[in-house]
């Protein structure tokens, strides 16, 4: 069963066509890279999906019920958790109470059960350290562990990863890729957006390529990246 | 001895200007809305206390927290239906709308009570008072002050101990990230929104019983709120009390020198701390 569901939808901003009738499906459980140059729509895509944006047209449908109207609040508590590529975290709270908050509104349960939850993703996302630490003064790395634990906070049943690896170094990059396979691991279906091609392809089982708005691929990562098309949209960079 | 005398009345006084300007603060710190409509509400909320001591019987106090979960409802519903749809990047909307509403009210007030002043019947602890040795402090003063401390401290409390609060500080932060967490902000404003009203029936209460009223009075007590909010620092509800306190002293010093100098010299506190410290005395870190 599909728990995500895209049928010819499309987004403008005046002129510009930033989605541009994209269909696609992401099976229950799996991992879905989304590649494609800068200006592509990546990010645009990921605002339809979590309700940040309204599409202009097609439709939107998680676990099988049409979500294309739906506020961003609804999609939360249906199970749609994102970060974003700019980490964005509530600077005026500690490292704690941005996974609380979020638990708290994102997930019908009880206070004891969220500050378990909580710390639990502290542990998991190596931020248990800095659990008591102002926001604003995490280092890059912990800020975007920061954004995935807030988003797991939210008991996803769909994580959109929005590229979390961007500006790490290698052995940060190692560390997060770990904790990303765990999370996939518990069953959590992941939609990454990267441009870290090396660590998006040790995680994913799909990648589906983006070019101005146009789904231009999907399919397996090896299949994806020996096209033709695709390595020239990617020229230069080393598949 | 009259100087000790006037520095206590001053930071007494203060406590009476924090209680203005505290809900002022709460709303500006969660929603950066700047609701020009705050005095005529706190004005609104003495006719209600007034209503219920002349209709009911009853004492200020007890009236005062009948007053309250009702102006509570006023404010989430006005939050929730009116001012929340004027949120967003132009700050202008929020500013005419409070701008209107305040007239409104105003007039409504006037239509309804008159232009006669007013004055909520305090009883003997008008004139009761606390001998501490060197100087007698009033008892209604005192009650003012401690009622502002107490406001402060529990509104602290609510921002950084309870769940509510952490919402009222996330949405304040980044409301559309927020909402990607579960949160409604507009939900969210209508609360805090809400609450300001509850301390906005505190300080009805306290100005019914201290001074004379008439619809007319609530306009420049928002000045005076905004004066006590803008010295602490938009948004920091300690800040808040110290900035009553400034005016409260400044007040009252000026008016021992010069009984005409009381409001203006009020007015060239905040002018002189405007110049040096443009952001207030305790800024938030974030804006």
């Amino acid at each position: 069963m599909s728990i995500l569901e895209l049928k010819n939808v499309s987004k403008a901003f005046g002129q510009l066509k930033v989605t541009d009738d994209v269909s696609f499906a992401v099976p229950e459980g799996q991992a879905l890279g989304i590649i494609g140059p800068n200006g592509a729509g990546k990010s645009t895509l990921f605002n339809l999906i979590t309700g940040n944006l309204t599409a202009d047209t097609g439709t939107i449908a998680f676990e099988g019920t049409d979500v294309t109207k739906v506020p961003a609040m609804q999609r939360c508590f249906a199970g749609v958790g994102r970060s974003f590529q700019i980490p964005q975290p509530f600077d005026n709270l500690t490292v704690f109470e941005n996974l609380l908050v979020a638990a708290m509104h994102g997930r019908n349960t009880n206070q004891a059960a969220v500050e378990q939850a909580c710390a639990d993703i502290l542990l998991q996302t190596e931020l248990m350290p800095v659990a008591n630490a102002p926001a604003s003064g995490l280092s890059l790395l912990q800020r975007k562990r920061l954004e995935m634990a807030r988003a797991l906070a939210t008991d996803p049943k769909l994580l959109l990863l929005d590229e979390i690896a961007g500006g790490l170094t290698d052995a940060e990059c190692v560390a997060l890729i770990d904790t990303i396979k765990s999370i996939h691991a518990r069953g959590v279906t992941i939609i990454w957006i990267e441009h870290v091609l090396h660590a998006l392809t040790s995680v994913v089982e799909r990648l589906l390529v983006l070019d101005f708005g146009k789904v231009i691929g999907i399919g397996a990562p090896d299949e994806i990246l020996n096209r033709q098309d695709v390595r020239e949209i990617y020229l230069g960079i080393d598949v | 001895m009259i100087w000790l005398d006037t520095l206590v009345q001053g930071i007494l006084l203060g406590g009476l200007y924090a209680l203005f300007a505290a809900g002022l603060s709460l709303v500006f710190g969660i929603m950066r809305l700047v609701n020009l409509a705050h005095g005529d509400l706190i004005v609104m909320a003495a006719y209600l206390i007034l209503l219920l001591v002349t209709l009911l019987g009853l004492s200020p106090f007890v009236a005062a927290a009948i007053a309250a979960p009702l102006m509570y409802l006023i404010g989430w519903g006005l939050q929730k239906h009116l001012l929340n749809r004027t949120l967003g990047t132009d700050i202008l909307p929020p500013l005419l709308v409070t701008f209107g509403l305040s007239i409104a009210l105003q007039n409504a007030l006037l239509e309804g009570f008159s232009a006669d002043s007013q004055r909520l019947p305090t009883g003997e602890i008008s004139t009761a008072s606390v001998d501490l040795g060197v100087m007698t402090v009033g008892v209604l003063p005192l009650l003012t002050f401690g009622s502002a401390v107490a406001v402060i401290v529990g509104l602290n409390q609510l921002f950084y101990r309870t769940e509510l609060g952490r919402a009222f500080r996330a949405t304040s932060d980044d409301p559309t990230t927020a909402s990607l967490m579960g949160i409604r902000p507009s939900d969210i404003f209508a609360k805090a929104t809400a609450i300001a009203m509850l301390v906005v029936t505190l300080a009805a209460l306290y100005l019914g019983m201290r001074s004379n009223f008439d619809p007319n009075i609530g306009p420049a007590r928002l000045i005076y709120a905004f004066q006590a909010v803008i010295i602490g620092g938009l948004g920091s509800l300690w800040g808040t009390l110290a900035g009553g306190i400034i005016i409260g002293l400044a007040q009252t010093i000026g008016a021992a020198i010069n009984p005409e100098w009381q409001i203006l010299a009020g007015h060239v506190a905040f002018l002189i701390v405007l110049l040096l410290r443009p952001r207030g005395l305790f800024p938030r870190a974030f804006d």
